[in-house]
């Protein structure tokens, strides 16, 4: 059966394992997986632009041993001509094995997948998704500290808009003993369908602060936000909020010998760079995770009998 | 005093909140069935004050009400065959709705894809909360 992913809750907690096992070996084994995917060809249906992203699935490919070929605006594509992303993906099943989608309005790529012949990889879809974030995050949090569970997770900016940050909420409350500290100004704390339905409902232990000072001492993770000025329609509560909370050096001075900062990225003002070279800051790395687990993601989707990283019956 | 004669076979909606008649008849597609089928606004209601009524003639199994679960779970519906009350269906919220209601959100892929069919997912059904299905978004509600 094809399978797509559409946000990361379409893995189950075994199938993440065994992703971010793979994605383990890849680093561990680059040469192994060299020529995996010889022949294959990833679309890449950028429909609005995207450096990290679309830049980190071509690697990803191209690291596999196969090729991509896309488009990188909505403008460059038969979009700007009226076609729909139906269509779209119907051509495209036939040019390609597999396909990578970003789009500004939320359940594209879901559209997509109905009428796909090949895998089809949601990588962004407005404010709605984005599940390779998520899987960057997870392995980079399980490479780096050994393990998704016994955990207290700052989140810490926009956790209104940043789609980023409830993923991740969503994804991790599915481990033992995870506990969130949400660090936000009062326009931009957590919605109410993440705070009532899943931590709430879920009983899990929270707690809501203004100040990331205090709470620097408790945190296993930090994961800071930008305040993104495309989710504003008001230019003037951006500028209010955009620089809210900034890390420096000295409230580092406060945080755990072994605590981790994490950014999606691109960062504006929200970390000073003096923070770049603290072995704490993994930002950078997370990148480097990204591609790992792509090519994991990838190759799962690909050959799913040869890798059983997914369950066959979906 | 408004008389509207008895039916042989079909469905007498009952108990429907004043003024949601039309549309009712219109979400349920009776527009699009060359039946017979009364609307009465206004009613004169004991529980309600007033209320509306709709009876439409056509075989029992020829209506899909799945829809008035969602509309309204107060309504009565009465199943009527031989010209007599033989039955009331219970209402159930449905699991699905597809082009009854359209999702607001502007971000949304059917806001600019419109073959799209429109569908709502029941997510919470203690809450009777449904989302679309492309971004999920609550219907009746922008992105919280």
């Amino acid at each position: 059966m094809l399978r797509h992913l559409m946000s990361p809750m379409d893995f189950s907690v075994d199938e993440l394992s065994r992703l971010m096992d793979l994605a383990g070996d890849i680093e561990r084994n680059p040469k192994k997986y060299a020529h995996a995917c010889d022949g294959k060809i990833l679309a890449t249906l950028f429909y609005e632009p995207s450096t990290r992203t679309r830049l980190s699935f071509e690697s990803a490919m191209l690291r596999l041993g196969g090729k991509t070929l896309g488009f990188a605006t909505a403008d460059s594509s038969s979009a700007a001509k009226g076609e729909s992303v139906s269509d779209t993906i119907r051509m495209i099943s036939c040019y390609t094995d597999i396909c990578a989608m970003r789009h500004p309005k939320e359940g594209a790529a879901l559209v997509a997948s109905a009428k796909a012949k090949i895998p089809v990889i949601n990588a962004g879809d407005g404010g709605h998704q984005h599940p390779t974030q998520t899987l960057t995050d997870m392995l980079t949090i399980r490479s780096l500290k050994g393990r998704l569970d016994n955990l207290t997770i700052g989140l810490c900016g926009d956790l209104k808009f940043g789609r980023t940050v409830h993923s991740l909420i969503k994804s991790l409350v599915r481990y033992e003993n995870v506990r969130f500290v949400l660090i936000s100004p009062e326009e931009l704390r957590i919605p109410s369908y993440i705070r009532d339905d899943v931590l709430e409902k879920g009983g899990i232990e929270y707690k809501e602060v203004r100040q990331l000072e205090s709470v620097m001492p408790e945190l296993d993770l930090l994961y800071m936000t930008r305040v993104q000025k495309e989710r504003f329609f008001n230019e003037e509560d951006y500028v209010r909020l955009k620089d809210f909370y900034i890390l420096d050096k000295k409230k580092m001075d406060l945080a755990k010998p072994d605590m981790l900062v994490l950014h999606p990225l691109p960062r504006v003002n929200e970390i000073s760079i003096e923070v770049d070279d603290d072995p704490r800051a993994v930002y950078f790395q997370q990148g480097q995770y990204g591609v790992y687990v792509r090519m994991a993601l990838i190759l799962s989707l690909l050959f799913p009998e040869e890798y059983k990283v997914l369950e066959q019956e979906g | 005093m408004l008389n509207v004669g008895k039916i042989e076979e079909g469905f007498v909606l009952d108990h429907i909140k004043a003024g949601e008649a039309l549309r009712l008849y219109r979400d349920l597609g009776l527009d699009k069935l060359d039946c017979c089928v009364a609307l009465i606004t206004n009613a004169k209601s004991k529980k309600m004050g007033k209320k509306d009524i709709v009876k439409v003639e056509c075989p029992v199994d020829m209506l899909d009400l799945d829809i008035l679960g969602f509309i309204d779970h107060n309504i009565t519906v009465n199943v009527i065959q031989s010209g007599e009350i033989v039955g009331k269906q219970k209402l159930v919220l449905p699991k699905r709705i597809v082009n009854v209601i359209k999702c607001k959100n502007p971000r949304c892929i059917t806001s600019i894809e419109q073959e799209l069919t429109q569908e709502f997912i029941l997510t919470d059904e203690e809450r009777e909360i449904y989302r679309c299905k492309y971004c999920e978004v609550k219907y009746g509600a922008q992105r919280e």
